[in-house]
């Protein structure tokens, strides 16, 4: 019989042994980085946490089976594209980890999440890229319910292909209103690209119609560019009513497909509604969302001002004056899975510096865009001064086609790199 | 994290009992003498470029930046800077990086392209 103090060396050794050896047990012993969310942000930081530690047990929790995007989804509503085009698995993922389940819940003071089954799972730190839930409680009368007559197809996927639908189904001479919303929401330019292509639809297909904008703003984003290229493209067709002139919808009647305003009542044939945003579900529930219904962040870490060890990536966040974009949703990625590695480590972040560009179509090869640089200043995302803007009023046709083509190469682009 | 959370993460570890630790402290030790990866040395910026410039094999518009010499990009962008060499969007992102920020991302992007475009 061996002695107890040779049975006990034995065991630790051959446990140690089993340890070094084997990259499944060796990676359990590694801190686990959890990404909740499988879209631009999220499916972006997951795989580059990868490629930054592969030795970091990364898991990525997302219940859907593929992804639906929005940029280039106002093609699809006017029928420029199909809907697979904007549509993309998961399958490229390597060593991350994949849960097909919805998160529900985040204590974050035990730093678990919790699945719709029940089950909860530890992490070191976790990424929060929820995207924005639709409000269905902020314009009376606009519920889900209504979303099924009155489509927000904010979310690209079945609202997109309802309003699509409903487009191709309104008679020549028909009212389009389109009601867009306060700031903050995802995709500042993303409304006016939308009145620009069904216009374009309307024009080459049911030219007697009209569309309606009613916006809760008195401006908005890449504005002098589109109003200018709707005089030249659509002259007559699009209607602006911004909020000093009674845009702000205050109430709606699916029943009727009535939008109301402070000015008056809008009777629709096709009422596209864009109700105001928050932070998707689970960053209310981990309480990493403030009173405003979005996520503070600190600029060099994407770390919650609210909570330790959550990260919050993408639309859900606001952290100074970067757009709520899928650019900005990669970029952050990347910045976030940066500072998230190092802080594993226990290596100090790098400051960062980020980029966004927004290309908007306003006709099928008629680009125009928006871009900035960002860094960290006074605890926020600020703009570097001097840098960014619009594309120029003035420029040649030619200008506007390579940006259209440039559009177009960007998103094959960035969705090769998101999603493999 | 926070000098808090740091402190707390050394206050865990070295309140944990005395077998996990041995079994622990060589994996730790392996991991954090291991190479730095890519992109946590990335220079500010750099990793936001990939959202447009991806691998040359994609056969984009939009130019690779792999296989360009430092030099090369460094002399780019201060031409897209002082408005010599044209362009529908480089122009205002280029006056966003300092001479110094660009020639490190330059760097960046001359080393191999497998360190910033491998697969995880």
């Amino acid at each position: 019989m061996p002695s107890r103090r040779a049975l006990i060396g034995g065991v630790a050794a051959s446990v140690a042994a089993a340890v070094l050896a084997t990259p499944q047990v060796r990676a359990q012993t590694q801190p686990g980085v959890i990404v909740v969310g499988g879209g631009f942000a999220g499916a972006s930081c997951a795989r580059a946490l990868k490629r930054l530690d592969r030795d970091l047990a990364v898991t990525l929790i997302e219940p859907e089976a593929a992804y639906l995007a929005c940029p280039f989804s106002n093609a699809v509503l006017a029928g420029l594209r199909g809907i697979e085009a904007q549509t993309f698995g998961y399958d490229q993922f390597g060593d991350v980890a994949l849960i097909r389940k919805r998160a529900v819940a985040v204590d974050a003071e035990r730093r678990r999440v919790r699945l719709e089954d029940g089950a909860d799972i530890g992490y070191t730190r976790l990424v929060l890229a929820p995207g924005v839930d639709l409000r269905f409680d902020a314009l009376p009368g606009y519920d889900e319910a209504a979303a099924a007559i009155m489509p927000h197809a904010w979310k690209a996927g079945a609202q997109t292909l309802l309003l699509r639908d409903q487009l191709a189904a309104m008679p020549d001479g028909g009212v389009v209103i389109l009601s867009a919303p306060p700031n903050p929401f995802r995709c500042p330019p993303g409304p006016y690209e939308r009145a620009s292509l069904i216009a374009h639809y309307l024009k080459t297909s049911k030219p007697r119609s009209k569309l309606i904008i009613l916006d809760a703003k008195d401006a908005f984003s890449k504005q002098r560019l589109f109003e200018a290229a709707w005089q030249e493209i659509y002259p007559g067709l699009i209607e602006w009513v911004p909020l000093s002139s009674g845009g702000r919808v205050t109430e709606v009647d699916p029943a009727t497909r009535t939008l109301v305003t402070e000015f008056g009542d809008h009777k629709a044939d096709v009422a596209n509604v864009i109700p105001p945003q928050r932070a998707g579900g689970i960053a209310q529930s981990a309480g990493v969302a403030d009173q405003t219904g979005w996520c503070p962040i600190d600029p060099v870490t994407f770390e919650s001002r609210l909570q330790p060890a959550i990260h919050v990536i993408g639309d859900a966040a606001i952290g100074g004056a970067m757009p709520k974009s899928a650019f900005s949703a990669n970029a952050q990625a990347k910045a976030c899975a940066a500072a998230v590695a190092a802080l594993v480590r226990e290596r100090p972040p790098v400051q960062p510096k980020l980029i966004n560009t927004c290309y908007s179509l306003v006709a099928p090869g008629y680009g125009i865009s928006i871009a900035g640089v960002y860094q960290p200043r006074d605890g926020l995302l600020a703009e570097v001064e001097g840098a960014g803007g619009t594309s120029p009023l003035e420029a040649p046709r030619s200008v506007r086609e390579l940006e259209a083509a440039y559009a177009e190469d960007w998103f094959r682009t960035i969705t090769s790199e998101v999603f493999g | 994290m926070t000098s808090h959370d740091m402190r707390r993460a050394k206050n865990r570890r070295g309140g944990r009992a005395l077998a996990p630790v041995l079994l622990a402290a060589p994996v730790l030790l392996a991991a954090l003498a291991a190479s730095a990866p890519a992109w946590a040395e990335a220079a500010p910026g750099a990793a936001a470029c990939t959202g447009c410039h991806g691998p040359a094999a994609l056969g984009s518009a939009i130019p690779s930046l792999d296989g360009h010499a430092a030099e090369d990009v460094v002399a780019q962008m201060q031409a897209f800077r002082s408005g010599e060499r044209k362009a529908t969007v480089m122009d205002r992102i280029a006056r966003g990086f300092t001479e110094e920020e660009t020639r490190a991302i330059a760097e960046w992007l001359a080393k191999p392209e497998a360190a910033r475009h491998a697969q995880p």
